[in-house]
């Protein structure tokens, strides 16, 4: 169990989550960010964060987010696309920085930026 | 504007918890202002409420200390233990040995009930009772002979309280709960745990994924009276509260199992009295309701509920540090982005609050890093614009502190403690056997025996 960031977040990346990480668990791909659930220490303290509402535990999803779950864990053990190997744990978003990369989940949303 | 070849601005952070630790980081991460960063704690041991306050059954969230780690290895990062200011060290000895101070020395005090009976032996604070199950080596001794126990407040350190009063000692033995507390727990186990709100579920500062696991436990059963859950509607609360009146009713719903140990939510009822002759024997609790303008009233129904402890979970509180201005009211630092206003109004150039002692004992472990960096921002600011600056002339605070005989210790002080701890814990089946007596934490830490200190 862990928090995860959930299809609010595409095309918005507030990152104001970021700012409250301890840890620097929260990874940026290309559209949205990502929870290293391994890194995760499970503070909450992202939750109440976002302007977007998009960070959820991840029992606490809504039925039409519990993709969420999958696809944050997918960031860190796939290879994504344009990418050698697996993110895995790095231990630490600020040693990779942003990968220009997302999951299968957020590379089929339709693009969310509003005008 | 200064370059690097400037000596560097040298900053004491006071206080070695999560709020000190990340102004430290957040110094040590910007490189506009050269900087070198004494973190000190009047302990031997950095990580503050890490180590002594977040329950030991919660080993995820300890485990930020590894992040915590990696500040105090930072170039540039020194850790100083054995540094208590008012005692040990004065606010003029770091204002005299250090460019600025950064203060982060919490919220170590407690909100009162103010009720009679509350001074019974028996009636004791949250903050005894969190720092006595962590090994705290200021705890007082408490004698735990209670079935029954009342818990006042409706936050997680209530919660964590209930939790670990009640958890199987099956389940806490391989924690690093100190084995002291472990065979008091095992001696007399506590049957049930009231924790009382004098609010609604609704007003309830629980969050939810610690309430869901306080229903998770074998050996634990939640309950809730149905009654208590009537008047909130889910279209007027946000999320978290959704979530957790979710909880709540799936508890009102189950069963009582009177044989379990249980942890019973009583809403909208405030305590009136402790209840004892030579200690504490019962409390009396008056029904409460909330009206439209979000304020407690009362209703002169009361009843009472024997208990054999009360435990007051109704907040921190910040105390006075040193001669440091003081909001008596808000019980912080009076501040301004972080920078400490002196009584004329304006700000004390150097001096600076982050965390607890700032805001008040309010938010998660993560907020104090968007809090530390706020303060940090303003120092930086300070310096930039020539309000504060690196002098060399400036003392030593360990020759201060040498020449008064106060034994500091450092990183390895801490180091050499920690892995006695862990050998210790290894050689138990534990993740950790905490040490919890000043003298031996002195002695591994290399303070020198018999000169002042604790």
């Amino acid at each position: 169990m862990t928090y995860v960031i959930a299809q609010p977040c595409v095309d918005v990346k507030d990152k104001s989550c970021i700012d409250q990480c301890p840890v620097d668990c929260i990874y940026e791909g290309g559209r949205a960010l990502y929870i290293n659930a391994d890194e995760c220490i499970e503070c909450g303290a992202c939750e109440p964060a976002c302007p977007m509402d998009a960070v959820y535990y991840d029992a606490d999803l809504p039925a039409d987010l519990v993709g969420a779950a999958q696809s944050n864990r997918d960031f860190f053990a796939l290879p994504l696309p344009g990418q050698t190997g697996p993110i895995g744990n790095p231990g630490g978003a600020r040693r990779i920085g942003p990968v220009d990369a997302d999951t299968e989940l957020v590379r089929a949303l339709p693009s969310q930026v509003a005008r | 504007m200064a370059t690097t070849q400037n000596p560097p601005v040298r900053v004491a952070v006071v206080g070695a918890g999560p709020a000190g630790l990340f102004a430290a980081q957040a110094l040590l991460a910007q490189s506009l202002m050269p900087v070198s960063v004494d973190i000190m704690d009047r302990l031997r041991s950095p990580y503050g409420l890490v180590r002594y306050g977040v329950a030991p059954d919660h080993p995820t969230i300890k485990s930020v200390v590894s992040a915590l780690h990696e500040i105090l290895l930072t170039p540039g990062a020194r850790f100083i233990g054995g540094v208590d200011l008012g005692r040990t060290v004065t606010r003029g000895d770091l204002r005299a040995s250090y460019d600025a101070v950064v203060y982060a020395t919490g919220a170590p005090g407690d909100r009162k009930l103010g009720i009679p009976g509350e001074e019974l032996p028996g009636s004791i604070s949250a903050t005894a009772l969190v720092s006595w199950y962590n090994g705290h080596p200021d705890a007082p001794g408490i004698e735990l002979t209670a079935e029954s126990v009342a818990v006042i407040g409706a936050g997680n350190v209530a919660l964590d309280i209930g939790r670990i009063l009640t958890r199987p000692n099956t389940q806490l033995a391989a924690t690093d709960i100190p084995t002291s507390v472990l065979s008091h727990l095992a001696a007399v186990p506590v049957r049930e745990v009231h924790l009382i709100a004098r609010r609604g579920p609704e007003h309830a500062k629980f969050s939810t994924r610690e309430l869901r696991e306080l229903g998770s436990i074998d050996g634990i059963s939640a309950h809730v009276d149905p009654h208590d859950l009537m008047t909130p509607s889910d279209e007027a609360v946000d999320r978290r509260v959704r979530a957790n009146l979710a909880v709540f009713r799936g508890w009102s719903e189950q069963p009582t199992f009177r044989s379990e140990r249980q942890v019973r939510f009583h809403f909208y009822e405030k305590p009136v009295a402790v209840i004892g002759d030579d200690r504490v024997e019962a409390i009396r609790l008056e029904r409460t309701a909330v009206d439209a303008a979000g304020r407690v009233t009362s209703s002169g129904q009361y009843r009472t509920v024997p208990v054999q402890l009360v435990v007051r979970a109704v907040g921190y509180r910040g105390t006075p540090v040193a001669d440091l201005p003081f909001d008596p009211t808000a019980a912080v630092v009076p501040n301004a982005a972080g920078r400490v206003t002196g009584p004329a109004g304006g700000p004390l150039p150097g001096e600076y609050v982050a965390g607890w002692l700032k805001r008040g004992p309010t938010g998660v472990i993560g907020t104090n890093k968007v809090d530390a960096r706020e303060t940090v921002a303003s120092l930086l600011d300070d310096w930039a614009a020539g309000r504060m600056r690196a002098s060399a002339a400036r003392p030593r605070l360990e020759e201060i502190l040498g020449r008064r005989g106060v034994p500091v210790t450092g990183l390895d002080g801490w180091l050499a403690i920690d892995a006695a701890e862990l050998r210790k814990g290894a050689a138990e089946g534990r993740v950790r056997s905490k040490i919890t007596d000043w003298k031996s934490l002195n002695e591994l830490a290399g303070a020198l025996p018999g000169a002042a200190g604790n």
